[in-house]
């Protein structure tokens, strides 16, 4: 979709509603301004707070599944052909509150109110998802919703209350009972229903994305360019990637794992694939932003951010992962970044492809921040290790630490490529860490010696997120944690 | 009984200051700041962004038809920059503009030419230079310094603690509106609707009685909203009155971090002394307050210090001083605790200081020195206490010595994973200690209908001061809560109000809303008498909306009698008084009795180290709290519980940035991180204080918004005790908060060193 003049159709909470307005005006201003629902608060307009949290609806194998957004980065562009739904979407009439709102009432989960309806909004969309409906992930559902009242013990009880009778009565996983059974169970009203078949025809109506002649932007989720540059966002000419359905696939090969560019990563965390490979998939993933980020950010939009400690740059460029163009240019991801925000990209470029190969032995990611969630990182890094023994992966899952460690004392490195973000102007591939790995054994020598290298490697600086040498001795720590976690490896001191 | 706010909150109906439908013709207003900390106004240069699309107006100080001041207990702080800048950040130019995108856009193409000054941003050189906001304070008790020739131990160490940013969720903001003879109404968001009537009042030359001001509610404030919400308000005025429309500014999450004040960083030197069985036998203490640029509320706050400078512990001898530096930060300000929690965390580490060199608990050195009734505290005060009933209370329902003994064993079998544990006895004096403050008042009507409208000077911001004044209104009647309506603050139907801070505003505005309603319900019983034809008006009780004569039902209804009381012609409204009794305190000598009672309570906190990584969690907060009687258990739980989670925050992730510049670095929720859901203690466990005890308080509910933020405090030393359970040589600083960084550097202490040489 160009920015600017294009119209932009879609439902928001039980009307169809086109608008001219130009396609890269926030969906919070849209909703409050324009709109005048006024419900959806304004804490930051960073994707920080949560309290503009919407839910997002759209057609996904033959139902509709909802994300949790936040509305201050979300472009209008993004909602064409979707269901959006604020807090008026789901209100039921005199004064009767939902499931959601009423256990919030009860548990006291409210003080000054202005964080509560992006509260409200997140659980709502919790039992709206596919994820499982059990305590643990309905707390994770708030994970992108700051409170500055509560202190939180009351909004945990109610979502423990509001999960807990939800098994009660179900068990079920798939996304379109969730939303027969939400309904039923007055978590969102009955017009939810309907909302399929007004998305199928609505697709109908609405176009795909063009393509403008002039340097285009290229929009993904918007949570790097909505924070950086708001105002020029509004009437940029721009090139929404996040719909393109050619960029949002996961699919296996014989030999590479290949992603959409648009993958989201909340994609990744749901994929059966990923799944499989990564054992601690969802441990990781949880590292990085939040629920509702999670949900709008996509891979190529954070590998071009290029931000030094993009975290998901920093996972892939471990995986030892490339990346493919659109005019089918394919380049090691580690060679995309020459400076402190130069890449090796030409204007016209954007990603269409990641790929990375899918013999992944052992696989792990550390991240420290001030906040260890919804924070970013002081220093993050991940590693990939091949290791003698072709039988190992079978035997010795990753996971199973007290056995890998058992067999890792004699075990040499096959293969290693180690990242770092956080300590230099770009994310780091540590090259001559990676090299000086392979063929070693574990051991504390290795360990020693390898971290000598990486210390070499790195140049970080003082900043908000750290001094300099915090930062080198952060890595060091980290390196360290790596083996600790793969290998049960004891450290000496 | 729940929060009476909490339908609307939840259904997103309930109306916050951005909400307020706008009028037509509204002009929205943004501020060019300063972008150096301190130099000389040169030129500034609004001619670009006068002829930018949209604006209608830039204001300049001298444009101000009033006095260009808003300083409230100083007249230090302009409203516009003239002449000089004191800190990045101070409004020099303020743009309206058609739209507030358009009004944004404008402020870009200002452009200053500022000379340079010497910045400051460290408390002790500006202490160095003499550059104090006000006189320095001081109390004494005995005397602190022959004291320490009789000591069997003497510590003496420095102690720093950072400020905290109020991260209320609702940034600042106000919308004025012109109305008849040039006066105006001004929504604010603020604590302080009076401060900001006088503050509007000063920058239009207006008489007070035409500018109204009006207070919904907050999106919380915390203290950021008492004295700061001023200059926004004043500003739309300004704007209101230039152009005579409607101003409107909501402030950005940025703007409102750069441009306002938070709680002052305290740096700090200490000096114990101890008898031989490890009783405090004196203390001296001094005090460098990291002020900002102007005074703002620094002065009070510097004097809460001192009041809280010994906690919750009786000291013969006490010697405190305490200075209020100017340096080039926004002037910092009111933030839950109001430099009382600042007092306390020095004591905390002269004690903590004095049990690690002694090989004691610190919990033995504070249990023994717990302040008894009938105890002086050093402004002359005597106690009526608690602290040992708590301390007791909690020590048998939780077992402090078992909770140490397990951390402790815990500790021998891991070694990359620690956990510490440490105590927090409080003491928080409840009373503005500026003692005219403590009046309020309530205005009750009640309609033909029965319904009951109460308006007080209390401001509603997520305390549940609305609900505990409804509560009031509803217990005096006997009626249901929904028959009362606690309405907007308003400086038209309450004057004079003291800003909602110093957790004293349900007890100040209850307890005047409770003398509005007992006198109209007085002249109702009268009329209830003459109809049930009882002699004894004193016979005639209410129940549920119900007459009861003698104790026995009548078939007298409130409606009725309301309805018989109107056509009597009886007043059935009241504007009622309160001023707090028996306080007083003498600034000349530094002594008094400045609080009409104290909270007590002990806490103790229980944290995990990961000391691979240098990261940490809450374990447990448990916690015997004195309520009094409270007579709202969901909203003081709720208090205690955000009170705790924002004291663990302040000592531990929560860390204001300025480089030498005086520039914010941690500008932005990005860089400043508050508790999320995750770094919450995993279990509160809070328990009322056991006590008979009476007090002044409205029905005996002891306030609750500032005490348990200090709790956390014991979080700071929680980690330190893990982190030396770790690395046994090193003395980690007494420097809060204990980031991250901090824990991995003092682990790692050898380390660190040879990192920071650049080996
Ligand atoms: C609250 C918050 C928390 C965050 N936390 C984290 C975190 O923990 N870890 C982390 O790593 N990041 C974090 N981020 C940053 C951000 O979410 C990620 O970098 C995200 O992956 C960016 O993806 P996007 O699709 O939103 O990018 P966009 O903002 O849409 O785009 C970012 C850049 O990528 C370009 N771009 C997008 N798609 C393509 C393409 N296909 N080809 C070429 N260029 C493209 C855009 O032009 C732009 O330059 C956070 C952001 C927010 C707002
Ligand atoms: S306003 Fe804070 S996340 Fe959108
Ligand atoms: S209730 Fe005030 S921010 Fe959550």
């Amino acid at each position: 979709m160009v920015n600017g003049k294009s119209m932009v159709k879609f439902i928001l909470n039980n009307k169809t509603i086109e608008s001219d307005l130009p396609a890269g005006t926030t969906v919070l201003d849209f909703v409050r301004y324009h709109e005048n629902l006024k419900g959806t608060k304004i804490g930051c307009r960073e994707g920080d707070c949560g309290a503009c949290t919407i839910l997002v609806g759209e057609i996904n194998d033959d139902s509709v599944k909802y994300r949790s957004m936040t509305s201050c980065l979300m472009p209008l562009a993004n909602a064409n052909g979707k269901h959006i739904v604020t807090v008026e979407g789901i209100n039921r009439p005199n004064n009767e509150l939902t499931e959601v709102q009423r256990v919030m009432v009860d548990e006291s989960g409210t003080q000054c109110g202005f964080c509560t309806v992006g509260f409200v909004m997140s659980l709502t969309g919790f039992f709206l998802d596919e994820t499982e409906k059990s305590c643990e992930m309905a707390i994770s559902s708030i994970d992108g919703n700051i409170c500055r009242c509560t202190g939180y013990k009351s909004i945990e009880r109610a979502a423990k209350r509001v999960s807990g009778r939800w098994s009660a009565v179900s068990g079920q996983k798939n996304s379109e009972n969730n939303l027969d059974v939400a309904i039923k169970k007055g978590i969102v009203p009955n017009y939810f229903s309907e909302i399929k078949e007004k998305l199928v025809q609505l697709k109908q109506e609405t176009n795909r994305p063009l393509t403008t002649d002039h340097r285009p932007l290229f929009v993904g989720g918007g949570t790097d360019l909505y924070v950086q540059r708001p105002e020029e966002l509004i009437y940029a000419s721009a090139e929404n990637l996040f719909d393109d359905a050619d960029l949002r696939f996961i699919e296996e090969t014989n030999e590479f794992i290949e992603l959409g560019a648009s993958v989201t990563v909340t994609d990744l965390l749901v994929s059966p694939v990923m799944q499989k490979l990564f054992p601690n998939l969802y441990k990781h993933l949880k590292l990085v932003s939040s629920t509702p980020i999670r949900n709008m950010a996509t891979l190529a939009g954070n590998f071009v951010n290029a931000s030094p400690i993009g975290d998901m740059t920093v996972w892939f460029l471990a995986l030892n992962a490339s990346i493919v163009f659109n005019n089918n240019r394919e380049i090691p991801l580690s060679e995309l970044y020459l400076g402190y925000k130069t890449l090796a990209k030409s204007e016209n470029e954007f990603i269409k492809m990641i790929r990375f190969r899918k013999d992944v032995q052992h696989f792990n990611f550390e991240k420290v921040c001030k906040r260890t969630f919804l924070d970013i990182a002081s220093v993050n890094t991940a590693i990939s290790l091949r290791v003698s023994s072709p039988t190992v992966k079978e035997e010795f899952p990753n996971h199973d630490k007290a056995r890998a460690h058992a067999w890792a004392t004699d075990t040499v490195i096959v293969d290693a490529h180690v990242s770092a973000g956080g300590v230099a102007p770009i994310p780091l591939y540590l090259k001559k860490t990676s090299e000086f790995l392979r063929g070693k054994e574990i051991s504390d020598e290795t360990i020693f010696e390898a971290n000598e290298i990486i210390q070499s490697e790195i140049s970080p600086i003082s900043d908000v997120r750290g001094s300099a040498e915090y930062k080198r001795l952060l890595l060091r720590q980290l390196f360290i944690g790596h083996f600790v976690e793969l290998f049960d490896f004891k450290p000496r001191n | 009984m729940k929060n009476v706010d909490s339908k609307s909150h939840v259904r997103g109906e309930s109306i916050y200051l951005d909400d307020i439908p706008l009028l037509q013709g509204t002009l929205f207003a943004c501020v060019y700041d300063s972008p150096v900390a301190h130099g000389v106004l040169k030129t500034v240069e609004v001619e670009e962004a006068e002829k930018s699309k949209g604006v209608v107006k830039i204001i300049r100080a001298k444009d101000l038809i009033g006095a260009n001041q808003i300083g409230g207990i100083l007249p230090d702080e302009p409203l516009l920059a003239d002449g000089e800048v004191h800190f990045q950040g101070m409004p020099i130019a303020l743009v309206l503009a058609e739209t507030e995108e358009q009004a944004r856009a404008a402020v870009k193409k200002i452009k200053t030419e500022i000379e340079p000054l010497e910045i400051i941003t460290d408390p002790r050189v500006a202490f160095a230079k003499n550059d104090l906001i006000v006189p320095p304070k001081h109390f004494k008790l005995g005397d602190a310094a022959n004291a320490f020739k009789t000591c069997e131990h003497v510590f003496e160490g420095r102690a720093d603690v950072n400020g905290q940013e109020h991260l209320y969720i609702e940034t600042q903001g106000a919308y004025s509106i012109p109305t008849e003879q040039g006066g105006m109404r001004v929504y604010s968001s603020t604590q302080g609707p009076t401060a900001v009537q006088r503050a509007v009042s000063k920058v239009t030359g207006l008489p007070m009685h035409l500018i109204e001001v009006d207070v919904q509610r907050l999106g919380g404030g915390f203290g950021g909203k008492e004295d700061q919400a001023n200059a926004w308000a004043a500003m739309c005025a300004v704007g209101t009155q230039i152009t005579k429309r409607p101003v409107k500014y909501a402030l950005h999450r940025m703007e409102d971090m750069r441009m306002t004040g938070k709680r002052h960083p305290y740096s700090a030197d200490y000096k114990i002394g101890f008898d031989k069985d490890l009783k405090i036998v004196t203390y001296e203490a001094t005090f460098y307050q990291n002020a900002g640029a102007s005074a703002d509320l620094s002065p009070p706050v510097l004097e809460r210090t001192l009041f809280h400078c010994t906690n919750s512990y009786f000291i013969p001898n006490v010697s405190a001083t305490a200075y209020s530096c100017r340096t080039n930060l926004p002037p910092n300000t009111a933030f839950r605790g109001f430099g009382g929690p600042q007092g306390m965390f020095v004591i905390e580490s002269a004690i903590a200081h004095a049990a690690e060199s002694l090989n004691v608990l610190a919990s033995e050195i504070q249990r023994k020195n717990l302040i008894n009734d009938g105890d002086e505290f050093p402004y002359g005060q005597i106690a009526e206490s608690e602290a040992k009933t708590s301390w007791t209370q909690a020590d048998e329902k939780f077992d402090f010595a078992r909770l140490q003994k397990e951390a402790d064993e815990f500790n021998r079998e891991n070694k990359f994973i620690k956990k510490g544990v440490a105590l927090m006895p409080v003491c928080f004096g409840i009373s503005f200690t500026k003692t005219p403050m403590n009046q309020a008042r309530a205005l009750v009507h009640v309609y033909t209908d029965g319904s009951v409208a109460v308006s007080t000077g209390a401001v509603e911001m997520g305390q549940g001061v609305n609900t505990k004044i409804a509560q009031v209104a509803a217990r005096v009647f006997s009626l249901p809560i929904e028959r009362i309506k606690v309405h907007t603050t308003n400086t038209l139907r309450i004057a004079n109000t003291s800003p909602t801070a110093a957790s004293a505003a349900a007890d100040l505005n209850g307890r005047a809303t409770q003398v509005a309603c007992e006198t109209i319900l007085e002249r109702l019983r009268k009329v209830a008498a003459e109809l049930l034809k009882t002699e004894n008006v004193s016979d005639i009780s209410f129940l549920d909306g119900f007459i009861f004569n003698k104790n026995q039902p009548t078939d007298l209804d409130w409606v009725t009698l309301v309805n018989e009381g109107h056509m009597q012609r009886v007043n059935m409204s009241e504007h009622a008084h309160y001023a707090t009794q028996g306080i007083h305190f003498d600034w000349g000598k530094a002594k008094g009795h400045p609080f009409a009672y104290h909270v007590y309570g002990t806490a103790i906190i229980g944290v995990t180290v990961d000391c691979q990584r240098g990261i940490y969690e809450t374990d447990f907060v448990k916690t015997v709290h004195d309520f009094g009687a409270t007579m709202n258990e969901s909203v003081d739980y709720g208090q205690i519980e955000g009170g705790i989670v924002q004291g663990i925050g302040w000592m531990t992730m929560e860390e204001v940035v300025y480089d030498q510049n005086g520039k914010l670095r941690s500008n932005a929720l990005s860089t400043y991180k508050i508790p999320d859901i995750y770094s919450v203690p995993k279990m509160i466990d809070i328990i009322p204080l056991k006590t008979k005890r009476k007090n002044l308080a409205i029905f005996n509910s002891k306030a609750v918004g500032e005490p348990p933020l200090m709790y956390g405090i014991a979080a700071y030393f929680a980690i330190r005790n893990a982190v030396r359970a770790f690395n046994s040589e090193q003395s980690p600083a007494f420097d809060a908060p204990f980031t991250p960084e901090r824990v991995l550097m003092n682990l790692y202490s050898e380390a660190a060193k040879e990192m920071k040489a650049g080996k």
